[in-house]
């Protein structure tokens, strides 16, 4: 059974943790994610940098160049996580755009995923039908989960599609905006947590965009499974570097 | 085969909407309306009496007799550089603005380059009386200063990109992300036909009249609608896309794409993307771009400003893909030359994207009896800066 969805048994609220690949330095990705695990999070989503992240805010894009300028690809992450699955055990997720996978070759990278042990991807430029239609059976081949995000704008009938089409969760985006760019929740974000609860999907739903602190992951796991944190944490680490993390980790749980 | 789109969005293998899920609600709502409202009679009218009495259409065929001596064949020049703001960027957004006001948007945003695009985007919002945002990169900020202030005395407000490059595509990238923030009242003017579907039909779409005019006008001074070529500069390609159109599948026209080599293509200074682009996806589109092994975007560079894009619409990546074009690469020198000899021997002074295209003469025999349309896509005074650098004039 893939990690995530073991994960995605246990009864608690999960917390999952996004960083870019080779930032702050470009040898920093596997004491972050080794980091991360010791201080207790459940799930980790590893950025793989792109020249031109249009669903990203300007934290995660200045991160992004820094670590593109760093000289972080996909072969070098991959080398990175050879050997990954010797120290860290929770479910591991590649976030990042398409057109590098594209370059690298779908299959190829999908197959590269599986050696390292990955165990998920988030492509956010990735349409569904597109995924449908050309690339379901090579993640599937390789026993990876695609993730899908859906907005407060989404329809219905679009979110039922998309839930008959993912087999791990559904990364719900929580207000119509780039990552990094909210701060707190109001009713509006509530009433459609609570909306897309009552929608019963037989996928779970793990909350991202505009959680940085333990008031908006409670409220944004009040009804759903879980939440992630991305702009928070990459600012944590420009700040603090690497070696503080479980601090930042405390201030969420 | 047609070389024109199909019914899912894509001109042979180029072009959908690879977007984000954020995206998806507005890009669908312009794919679902776009063709109807178009179709609207209302629409056609408010639309061609807006090109006619506002624009100035239609525009000029000229034959250019010394510039067809000297290369001795028959030379026509499409003159959109007569268009009000000066090139044809205007045809696209007097369209754009009469389908955001039927769809009841009340905000607009544009990306800039070298501010052509975000003038004509700052004009149609003035003439409408609607808010308009216009994104350009902080370097372009700095080398386009004429037209920043053109778009603010038209109202407009000016942000600048301060992500990656800091130019065009960065700006495309802010312009996308504000969209993504203001999904439900706000309607993005893409300048070019590039972006997702259905964003290049439809800026091909309101372009085409430009093509729509040459058959009519070519009839009547040469007894034929069909010239033996068809020559455009291509940047996203919008003026070419226009001049293309009702030829696209009427392969007894040929085709001929120019776009800026730059310094050379080898040079590693450059924008022509057919040779050193691959197929990958920019701005929510499947088209050639320029890029590293690794799939990262890089950084064109052309004289021309609105050469100056690292990817290229999805309608001419596949009319090179299939031939059905050719792709010439003009340097910075051969079109400066070219614009140069244009002012000389027609008394028109053109836009260094256009001077691009009038470099084909020098690259390209015609023969005597070869009637070749030459979209002269800009008037030349928003360039004058880089002509006085260029000649110390």
């Amino acid at each position: 059974m893939n990690r995530i969805n073991q994960k995605l048994e246990e009864d608690k609220k999960l917390l999952s943790i996004y960083f870019t690949a080779g930032y702050p330095n470009i040898n920093d990705t596997v004491s972050v994610i080794e980091n991360l695990e010791k201080s207790g999070i459940d799930m980790i989503e590893i950025g793989l940098p792109f020249s031109d992240p249009l669903a990203d805010g300007p934290t995660i894009q200045a991160s992004s160049t820094k670590a593109l300028h760093n000289g972080m690809t996909s072969e070098r992450l991959f080398e990175q996580l050879k050997d990954i699955r010797n120290t860290v055990s929770i479910p591991l997720i590649i976030m990042g755009y398409f057109n590098p996978m594209l370059q690298y070759g779908v299959e190829a990278f999908c197959k590269k995923c599986q050696e390292v042990g990955i165990d998920g991807l988030i492509i956010p430029d990735l349409p569904v039908d597109v995924y449908h239609d050309n690339y379901k059976s090579i993640f599937e081949k390789y026993g990876l989960i695609n993730v899908f995000l859906i907005t407060p704008q989404t329809s219905e009938e679009r979110i039922r599609y998309i839930d008959s089409i993912s087999n791990g969760f559904i990364y719900m985006v929580s207000s119509a905006s780039v990552t990094g760019s909210q701060s707190g929740f109001g009713d509006i974000q509530t009433k459609y947590f609570k909306r897309i609860a009552d929608l019963n999907l037989k996928n779970p739903q793990i909350v991202g965009f505009g959680i940085s602190n333990n008031e908006t992951f409670t409220q944004a796991t009040k009804y759903a499974k879980g939440a992630i944190i991305g702009s928070a944490f990459v600012k944590h680490l420009t700040n603090s570097g690497i070696d503080n993390i479980d601090d930042f980790v405390a201030t969420i749980l | 085969m047609s070389y024109n789109i199909n019914e899912k969005g894509y001109y042979g293998e180029f072009g959908g909407a690879y977007i984000p899920e954020m995206l998806y609600p507005n890009v669908e709502e312009l794919r679902q309306n776009y063709l109807k409202i178009m179709a609207e009679p209302s629409f056609q009218e408010e639309f061609n009496a807006l090109l006619k009495d506002y624009v100035g259409r239609p525009s000029p065929l000229y034959f250019a007799k010394r510039l067809s001596e000297k290369y001795n064949t028959k030379i026509y020049l499409k003159r959109e550089d007569l268009n009000h703001t000066g090139a044809h960027k205007i045809n696209n957004t007097i369209g754009q603005i009469l389908m955001a006001k039927r769809l009841g948007k009340n905000r607009i945003i544009a990306e800039t380059g070298a501010g052509q695009h975000g003038v004509a985007t700052a004009t149609v919002c003035a003439l409408m009386g609607i808010e308009c945002i216009v994104y350009m990169g902080e370097i372009d900020i700095a080398r386009q200063a004429p037209n920043v202030a053109r778009m603010k005395m038209l109202g407009a407000t000016v942000v600048p990109a301060l992500s990656g490059s800091r130019t065009l595509k960065d700006a495309t990238n802010e312009a996308i992300r504000d969209w993504i923030n203001n999904p439900v009242d706000t309607h993005y003017i893409i300048g070019s036909v590039v972006g997702p579907h259905p964003y290049p039909d439809m800026v091909a779409k309101f372009q085409a009249v430009v093509s729509e005019e040459i058959k009519r006008q070519l009839l009547e001074k040469e007894g034929t609608e069909n010239p033996n070529y068809l020559v455009a500069c291509v940047g996203g390609g919008s003026n070419a896309a226009g001049t293309y159109y009702h030829y696209l599948d009427n392969e007894a026209v040929n085709i001929i794409a120019i776009e800026a080599a730059g310094h050379g293509i080898d040079s590693g200074e450059s924008a022509a993307t057919s040779v050193l682009g691959k197929e990958g996806i920019i701005h929510g589109s499947k088209t050639l771009l320029m890029q590293t092994k690794d799939g990262q975007i890089t950084e064109p560079y052309s004289i021309s400003a609105g050469l100056d894009y690292p990817g290229v619409g999805p309608m001419h990546a596949n009319l090179y893909k299939t031939g059905r074009a050719e792709f010439i690469a003009i340097t910075d020198d051969d079109a400066m030359k070219a614009g140069l000899d244009l002012c000389k021997l027609e008394g028109i002074i053109p836009a260094i994207e256009s001077s691009h295209a009038l470099a084909v003469f020098e690259h390209k025999t015609f023969k005597p009896d070869d009637i070749v349309v030459l979209n002269l896509s800009g008037r030349g005074d928003k360039d004058l800066q880089n002509y006085i650098d260029y000649f110390k004039l």
